[in-house]
């Protein structure tokens, strides 16, 4: 094969075709928004995949417009031609990843980032001892020892204001790992806890295990587990996500569980892709396969468990901004919904634009954060125009950035963002 | 780097100016074929920026193509000699809707859609309703003059366009038309503009005109066992007195492809359907909707669905507007034409589609606004095939001359841009051609503005290959 075959290959060349250029997803595509050019529209990253695949241009060129996407998938969502841009998207990250000159700093980096500091669940737990943005800096003092520190500015001072109180490392320590109830239960649920949604939003998945527990549901949290691996894929380390991957379906096999849940959108729309990592036919394939039929949205296992009664009505407007990684890749829409309409005294007021990406996307906040604060603008202005008192999300990225939106238009004390979980549990639910 | 670009970009804030290969790239294409690098790409946000580059163009003889969204299927905006796309989509949105004139004053970059919704907040409508209306800039629609399903009853862009504001080739002015429904003061340069592809001018600001929203819609989807009858039935509603506001049709290809990709209850055996859409008062729409039931019946219809509710009705809509994405699961690439003829010659295309497809071992389904005569035959193959796409381009050119025999027209709402050029003398004929040339040439006496448009160069041909 030649290496332009090669490249073609691994760029998806194939599934480009499916793109018939009709444009369909210029309205839906954030970055054709706020960046004002077809280059960073799907279209057009489309189209300059195949440049690229064609020898036509380099590598180097898609750099900067595959890069600029958020990932957030609302064009996959009104494509008429079913394309599959993730898969492409993907392809093409690991193909930058590959051939990208890196700096040795860059790429001692990465190796700690990836390799080490996501997957560990003693990085995790020091990361929430010592809050997500301390432990940034912390990150700092690490990448000046491993000699990485001139890594693009983080604005961790800006993520630093909005960061919830963390619990003890006691607290943290002493969490069971088995919630059984002493009245039958109705399913038996496995948890993902997740990196950050673990580290920094500890007390919500505690409330996680909560409403599980009230909604008659036994409750593990297989040791095991790790890193999703969505970070990873997302940034063109597809071998490690597969091999976070394994490691997770085989936590997750040991008990035969009803549900593995999650909270954060982003997780869950990896876990529940976890077949395509793997070649059908495969042993994996199938294991894989199997591990996805089971993995929920905590929104969809309430919703089915059906067991919540609201005790306390809160006297409130609120308005939602589901997780794009949860619409348009796990399809979870109206579970969330239907269970905020159920809380007493909640008024919903839906947002213009819901399905607009509030630009977290992952890493994307830190590592592109001007492009990032576009996007949260036209986000917080569509906020500003419903005026809600909470604004409710479901993933641990979306969180820190509305609250950081809610910060940068000084409506502190009007106005705050919570995860669902926690709103539910405020309406003290039996 | 050339002078001309250093020109521009004393005028033209450098963000805006746009030069990496990437993002040439990004604006060498559109939804139809060919791709064409330009040198530069500059996004205009007002009528003095277009002003400037159109004078410094003109002056140095730079080619420019001005471009909205890019969706169109004719190859418009395409870059074919290189120089600068003047892109539009990105110049501030205005809509001002004058609901006491019924009237509505845009600025280009409005989506079409867009319009449509300010109106209905006035309880008017705007009528035209290409199928791309949610992503489609007005200023592309009127350079290509589109027409979309209500097209029927209401007429194609052109229809509803009071009043222009456009910058000449030269880099000047001027204003065409005006705000009111009647207007016969000289030559109309409005209806010369509109539909001129970007080839006349550059349309800064239009005057639209709006109509009542009709008080209520009814869906009627009617199946036949006879392509024939399908067109026989469509003949036979117009001329009864009744005018319905959409009347698409799909062939049994269409059908099954839309039952295939994502089913909705289709009839998968019917050879056509005819979904038709009634609008008006809801006491005159229950008498319409009998004598068109009638009409059917009495045709040879072999089901008539009249669905009973508003979520019935949008789901037969839905399954119609399935169609395009549907059929590019046969194959991948999609060669949308355009057909259209006389309302009576329907049945006779859908003949001698099958006898194309037959002789050139081609995939072609057909599908349309019917009741207008504009049908869309679609040819379906994949581009990487060269071979194949030597046969597409023979049956391509066979449907042009079908349509055309028939009494038809190459071009019913997608415009000619460069797919259609080369048949362009076979419709109007030397002089009919020559005639136009001469209007462009004395707009654009240095041939600056959309060159390689409508007017094929000698020797011509329809090509759907890389070469």
């Amino acid at each position: 094969m030649s290496d332009l075959q090669v490249l073609q290959d691994k760029l998806n060349y194939d599934k480009t075709f499916d793109c018939v250029q009709c444009g369909y997803c210029l309205p839906a595509c954030p970055t054709y928004e706020t960046m004002e050019r077809e280059t960073h529209s799907p279209r057009g990253r489309i189209n300059l995949v195949k440049m690229v695949a064609e020898g036509k241009a380099t590598v180097n060129d898609l750099e900067s417009p595959i890069e600029k996407c958020l990932g957030c998938m609302a064009c996959t969502t009104v494509c008429p031609t079913n394309v599959q841009y993730g898969e492409i998207l993907e392809g093409t990250k690991e193909v930058i990843d590959e051939q990208k000159e890196k700096t040795k700093r860059r790429q001692q980096m990465e190796r700690f980032l990836f390799d080490e500091f996501f997957p560990s669940k003693n990085w995790m737990d020091t990361l929430g001892d010592a809050s997500w943005f301390y432990q940034k800096s912390g990150l700092q003092t690490m990448a000046q020892r491993t000699g990485a520190s001139k890594i693009a500015p983080l604005h961790i001072e800006e993520f630093e204001k909005v960061l919830p109180e963390m619990p003890s490392p006691k607290r943290r320590r002493d969490r069971a790992k088995r919630y059984i109830r002493k009245r039958p239960s109705t399913a038996k649920v496995a948890f993902f806890t997740g990196c950050i949604m673990d580290s920094v939003f500890f007390y919500s998945n505690e409330n996680t295990i909560e409403l599980l527990l009230r909604s008659g549901a036994e409750v593990l949290i297989p040791e095991e587990q790790s890193c999703c691996g969505a970070l990873h894929a997302h940034t063109g380390k597809k071998e490690s996500a597969k091999e976070l991957a394994k490691q997770n379906i085989d936590a997750f096999e040991k008990e035969n569980v009803d549900y593995i849940i999650n909270n954060a959108g982003g997780c869950g729309a990896k876990l529940v892709e976890y077949d395509h990592l793997f070649e059908k036919g495969t042993e994996w394939h199938q294991r894989a396969v199997r591990f996805v039929e089971k993995v929920k949205d905590i929104s969809e296992v309430l919703v089915d468990l059906d067991h919540l009664d609201f005790q306390k009505p809160l006297n409130k407007t609120v308005t939602y901004q589901p997780s794009c990684h949860m619409t348009n890749v796990q399809g979870v829409t109206d579970a969330p919904l239907e269970l905020i309409k159920k809380i007493p005294g909640v008024q919903l007021k839906e947002l213009d634009r819901p399905d607009f990406c509030c630009g977290s996307a992952g890493i994307y906040n830190v590592v592109n954060y001007e492009e990032s604060m576009d996007i949260l603008d036209v986000k917080m202005e569509d906020v500003c125009g419903v005026a809600p008192e909470g604004i409710v999300t479901s993933n641990p990225g979306c969180l820190l950035q509305m609250k950081l939106g809610v910060e940068r238009e000084g409506l502190n004390d009007k106005s705050d963002a919570v995860h669902l979980v926690d709103l539910l549990m405020e309406a003290d639910p039996q | 780097m050339s002078t001309w670009l250093d020109l521009i970009k004393e005028k033209i804030p450098e963000a805006r100016v746009l030069t990496e290969l990437s993002d040439r790239y990004s604006y060498s294409f559109d939804a139809s074929f060919g791709e064409y690098l330009p040198e530069a790409v500059v996004q205009v946000k007002h009528k003095e920026e277009v002003v400037s580059v159109l004078k410094m163009a003109n002056e140095h003889q730079i080619p420019v193509y001005p471009r909205g969204q890019g969706t169109c299927l004719s190859g418009g905006p395409l870059p074919v000699f290189g120089g600068i796309v003047l892109d539009i989509s990105q110049w501030p949105e205005k809509i001002d809707v004058s609901p006491d004139d019924l009237t509505v004053t845009v600025t280009p970059s409005v989506l079409t859609g867009n319009i449509n919704k300010e109106a209905e907040k006035h309880g008017l409508m705007y009528a035209p309703d290409p199928s791309s209306a949610h992503v489609a800039t007005i200023g592309g629609n009127l350079a290509e003059n589109s027409g979309g399903p209500r097209g029927l009853k209401y007429g194609v862009t052109k229809d509803h366009v009071l009043g222009l504001e456009v910058v000449t080739p030269e880099g000047e002015v001027i204003r065409t038309g005006g705000n009111t429904i009647k207007n016969v003061t000289g030559y109309d340069l409005t209806k010369l503009i509109v539909g001129s592809e970007g080839t006349l001018g550059v349309i800064t600001e239009a005057t639209l005109k709006l109509m009542p929203k009709p008080r209520d819609f009814q869906t009627l989807m009617v199946s036949f066992g006879e392509v024939r009858k399908a067109g026989e039935a469509i003949s036979k509603t117009l001329t009864s007195g009744i005018l319905p506001s959409k009347m698409e049709f799909m062939d049994q290809a269409c059908i099954q492809a839309v039952e295939n990709f994502k089913p909705v209850g289709l009839p998968k055996n019917a050879a056509a359907i005819v979904i038709i859409e009634l609008d008006g008062h809801p006491e005159t729409l229950k008498i319409e909707r009998k004598l068109v039931e009638e009409i059917m019946e009495e045709v040879g219809a072999t089901d008539i669905v009249v669905p009973k509710s508003e979520e019935e009705a949008e789901k037969i809509w839905h399954a119609r507007k399935q169609v395009s994405p549907a059929i590019a699961k046969i194959k991948p690439t999609k060669v949308s034409e355009d057909a259209t003829v006389p309302r009576s010659k329907i049945p006779d295309l859908i003949d001698r589609l099958q006898e194309i497809k037959e002789k050139h071992k081609v995939e072609i389904v057909a599908f349309g606004h019917a009741g207008d005569g504009n049908l869309h035959p679609n040819v379906l193959c994949d581009k990487r095939d060269q071979e194949e796409m030597k046969r597409v381009e023979l049956a391509v050119e066979e449907i042009f001359k079908a349509a055309i025999e028939l009494g038809g027209t190459l071009s019913g709402e997608h415009g000619i841009g460069t797919m259609k050029a080369p048949f362009l003398e076979s419709e109007l004929g030397e002089v009919g051609v020559d005639m136009m040339k001469r209007i462009k040439e004395s707009w654009d006496p240095n041939g600056i503005l959309n060159p390689g448009k409508i007017f094929a160069e000698k020797g011509q041909k329809l090509v759907l290959r890389n070469e």
